[in-house]
C-alpha cells in the first residue's frame, strides 16, 4: 500500500530524511517511532504530498507522490499533529466542508459526515464551535476529518499528544477500530502507544532508519539472551558478595554475572543466560542450599523502551554500514559542538 | 471548478462568522457616507449661488457628485483591501490548517482563487451598499446610469487587482500585521506613482505612472470603458495571482 525508497529531504543545514526505505502492507497498522526531532512529520508530510522530497521515491497505494501529488491526495486521510482546525467553524460545517473538499457531495457526504460523527462520537458537539472544543474532542474532530472520504491510507502525526490519559485511551481504541478498513501508520515518541496499538514499527533516529519490524519480532530479538534478575541476602551477617557473584558464574548456561546493586545484607544481580537455557530453576536452588535468602527473582525481558534506547542510543553499532564518521554521537565526555548532521526539532 | 466554489465559500463564511465583515461594512458605509454627504452639501451650494448671481452654468450630477465619490473611494479602497486580504493565507499558516488544503486533492490554484474571489466578493458587498446613497441622487436627480455602472466597474476592477495583491503578500509571512501592513504600503505605492509625472517627463516617470493604478481608473471614472485600462487591470489581477502559486509552490519546496 505504501512503499518508500530512499526518501530524502534535505534542508539547506541539515538533512531531515536520510533515505528511508519500507514498505507497509495493506490493512497494516504501523508505528512510526522516534525521539522528537527524528524526522517523523517530515516523512509523513512528503507521503501527504505537503511537500516534495529532495531525493527518493514513495507510492502510495500505487501512485507515486511527484507524478500524482492528487491521486496520492484522494487516497490519505492524514491528521497533522496539530488538528487543522478552522476554529469559528462549527463541527458539522467543518466536517462538510472537508467532505466537499475530498470530492464528496450530495447524499454520499451526508452520509459520511454522520458516519464519522458516530464514529468518533462527535453527536453532542455536532453545533458547536470548534474553538469552543476540549483538546479531546478537538483531536477527535481531527480524526473525523481524516476518515471522512474513507481513505485507503491514514497518516497520523502523534494522535494521543496532549490528550488527558482518559483521552489516550479512547483515541487509541478508535484508532485500532479503524485498522481493519484502512492502513494506517502512526507516529508516536510513547512507546506504550506502539506495543498497544501497532503491528509493526518503523524506528528512526536523527533522519535515519534503525529498524523496522513487528512489534513481536523486536522483543523476541532483543530477548535473544534470557535475563534473570535476583536479590539474594544473608541471614545474619555480612554478605559475600563477590563470592557469591563468582559460585553464581559456575551454574551452567549462565553467561554473564553483574553485580546491579549491593548493601551490606545483599545485593542485586543481572544474570544473563546463553540462548535456551532454562537456568531459573538450578539459580532458586543454588541460592536456597547455599543458605542463602532467595528475596526476589524475576525475568528481566527488555521492554520495547529499552530495545528503543538500545537502537537509538547506539545507532551507530546497530546500523555500522551506512553510517559514516560524521554521523557519529559526539563523545560523553566531550563538551564541544553536536555534530552538524543532527537534526532540529 | 468546483473546488474553487468550495474554498470562496468557507472563506466568505469565515468573514461572516467573525465580526470582521460587519466591523467592515459599518466603517466603510459610514465614512463613504461622509464623503457623500459632503459632495452633496457643496454641490447644492453650488448651485444655489449660481442661480443667485444668475449665472447658468451647467450642473451635472454624474461629473460633480458621482465621479469624485467614486475617486474618493480609492482611499477607502487601499485602506480596506489590507484588511481583507491580510488574514487569507497568514491565518491559515499560523492555525496549521494550510495543512490540510495543501494535502486535500485540490489545486494551488483552485485554493489561491476561490480565496481571492471570496475577498473580491466581500468587497462588492461593501460596495453595494454604497449605492444606496444613490438612490437619493435619483429620488431626486437625473444621473446617467450607464456611466455611473461603468465607474463601478472600474471601483470593482480595481479592487480585484489590489486584492490580487494582498493575496500574494498573504502568502508571504504567517503574521497577519506584517501582510496588512506591507499590502498597505504596497496598494500605496501603487497609487502615488502616477505623481512622478506631475514633474518629470523622462521614459521611467511614463513606465512607473504606467504601473501605477490611479491613472488607470480615470477612463472608466468618466464612464468610458477602454481597453488599455480594462487590460491593465486584468494583468494585475492575472501578474498577482501567479505570483501567488508561485509563492504557494516554493512554500511546499522550502518547508
Amino acid at each position: 500500500m505504501i512503499t518508500v525508497e530512499d526518501l530524502t529531504k534535505r534542508y539547506p543545514r541539515t538533512t531531515a530524511v536520510d533515505h528511508i526505505s519500507f514498505s507497509v502492507d495493506k490493512g497494516q497498522i504501523v508505528g512510526f517511532l522516534g525521539p522528537n526531532g527524528a524526522g517523523k512529520t517530515t516523512t509523513m508530510r512528503m507521503l501527504t504530498c505537503f511537500f516534495p522530497p529532495t531525493a527518493g521515491k514513495a507510492t502510495v497505494a500505487g501512485f507515486d507522490v511527484l507524478e500524482q501529488p492528487l491521486e496520492v491526495r484522494r487516497h490519505i486521510g492524514y491528521l497533522p499533529e496539530s488538528p487543522p482546525l478552522y476554529l469559528e467553524m462549527e463541527t458539522i460545517e467543518y466536517l462538510r466542508f472537508v467532505g466537499q473538499l475530498k470530492g464528496l457531495a450530495g447524499t454520499e457526504l451526508e452520509k459520511r459526515v454522520a458516519y464519522v460523527i458516530d464514529r468518533c462520537a462527535l453527536g453532542d458537539v455536532k453545533t458547536k464551535l470548534l474553538g469552543k472544543l476540549s483538546k479531546g474532542y478537538r483531536q477527535r474532530v481531527g480524526l473525523a476529518q481524516a476518515i471522512i472520504h474513507n481513505p485507503d491510507v491514514l497518516i497520523l502525526d502523534e494522535p494521543t499528544s496532549g490528550l488527558d490519559p482518559r483521552q489516550i485511551n479512547e483515541a487509541r481504541e478508535l484508532i485500532r477500530s479503524l485498522a481493519g478498513d484502512h492502513t494506517i501508520i502512526l507516529s508516536t515518541h510513547i512507546l506504550p502507544e506502539v506495543e498497544q496499538t501497532c503491528e509493526q514499527v518503523i524506528i528512526i533516529n536523527k533522519g535515519k532508519l534503525v529498524a523496522t519490524d513487528s512489534v513481536a519480532n523486536l522483543q523476541a530479538r532483543a530477548r535473544g539472551a534470557e535475563s534473570v534478575l535476583i536479590e539474594v541476602a544473608a541471614r545474619t551477617g555480612d554478605f559475600p558478595a563477590a563470592q557469591v557473584q563468582q559460585q553464581l558464574e559456575r551454574i551452567g548456561g549462565i553467561s554473564r554475572v553483574l553485580v546491579k546493586e549491593q548493601f551490606t545484607r545483599g545485593a542485586v544481580y543481572e544474570l544473563e543466560a546463553s540462548k535456551g537455557h532454562m537456568v531459573r530453576g538450578d539459580i532458586a536452588r543454588f541460592v536456597v542450599n547455599g543458605g542463602w535468602e532467595l528475596n526476589e527473582l524475576r525475568p528481566a525481558a527488555m521492554s520495547l523502551e529499552e530495545i528503543f534506547l538500545q537502537l537509538t542510543g547506539t545507532e551507530a553499532v546497530v546500523e555500522p554500514t551506512s553510517s559514516e564518521p560524521a554521523n557519529l554521537p559526539p563523545p560523553p565526555s566531550g563538551g564541544g559542538e553536536p555534530p552538524a548532521s543532527e537534526a532540529h526539532a | 471548478m468546483r473546488s474553487i466554489w468550495i474554498i470562496c465559500r468557507r472563506e466568505l463564511s469565515s468573514y461572516f462568522a467573525s465580526p470582521i465583515a460587519w466591523l467592515l461594512l459599518t466603517m466603510y458605509s459610514l465614512i463613504f457616507g461622509y464623503f457623500f454627504w459632503n459632495l452633496v452639501t457643496y454641490f447644492l451650494q453650488n448651485s444655489m449661488e449660481m442661480q443667485m448671481m444668475g449665472r447658468n452654468m451647467p450642473m451635472n450630477i454624474n461629473e460633480q457628485i458621482i465621479r469624485p465619490l467614486l475617486g474618493n473611494n480609492a482611499f477607502l479602497e487601499i485602506l480596506f483591501v489590507p484588511l481583507i486580504t491580510m488574514r487569507l493565507f497568514a491565518e491559515e499558516k499560523r492555525n496549521g490548517t494550510i495543512e490540510l488544503l495543501a494535502t486535500s486533492p485540490v489545486r494551488d490554484v483552485e485554493i489561491i482563487i476561490g480565496k481571492w474571489l471570496a475577498a473580491l466578493l466581500l468587497y462588492c458587498w461593501l460596495l453595494f451598499f454604497t449605492g444606496l446613497n444613490f438612490l437619493f441622487l435619483f429620488r431626486y436627480g437625473h444621473p446617467d446610469v450607464k456611466s455611473m455602472l461603468v465607474a463601478y466597474l472600474g471601483v470593482v476592477l480595481q479592487a480585484a487587482a489590489l486584492l490580487a495583491v494582498g493575496t500574494f503578500i498573504s502568502t508571504l509571512t504567517r503574521n497577519q500585521i506584517i501582510a496588512g501592513a506591507c499590502t498597505f504600503a504596497a496598494c500605496l505605492m501603487l497609487w502615488v506613482f502616477s505623481w512622478v509625472t506631475s514633474y518629470n517627463a523622462s521614459t521611467w516617470a511614463t513606465v512607473l505612472s504606467y504601473i501605477s493604478v490611479l491613472p488607470h481608473s480615470e477612463s472608466f471614472g468618466r464612464g468610458v470603458i477602454e481597453i488599455k485600462d480594462f487590460v491593465y487591470y486584468v494583468s494585475v489581477i492575472f501578474l498577482g495571482l501567479f505570483f501567488t502559486t508561485r509563492s504557494l509552490e516554493s512554500l511546499r519546496w522550502r518547508s
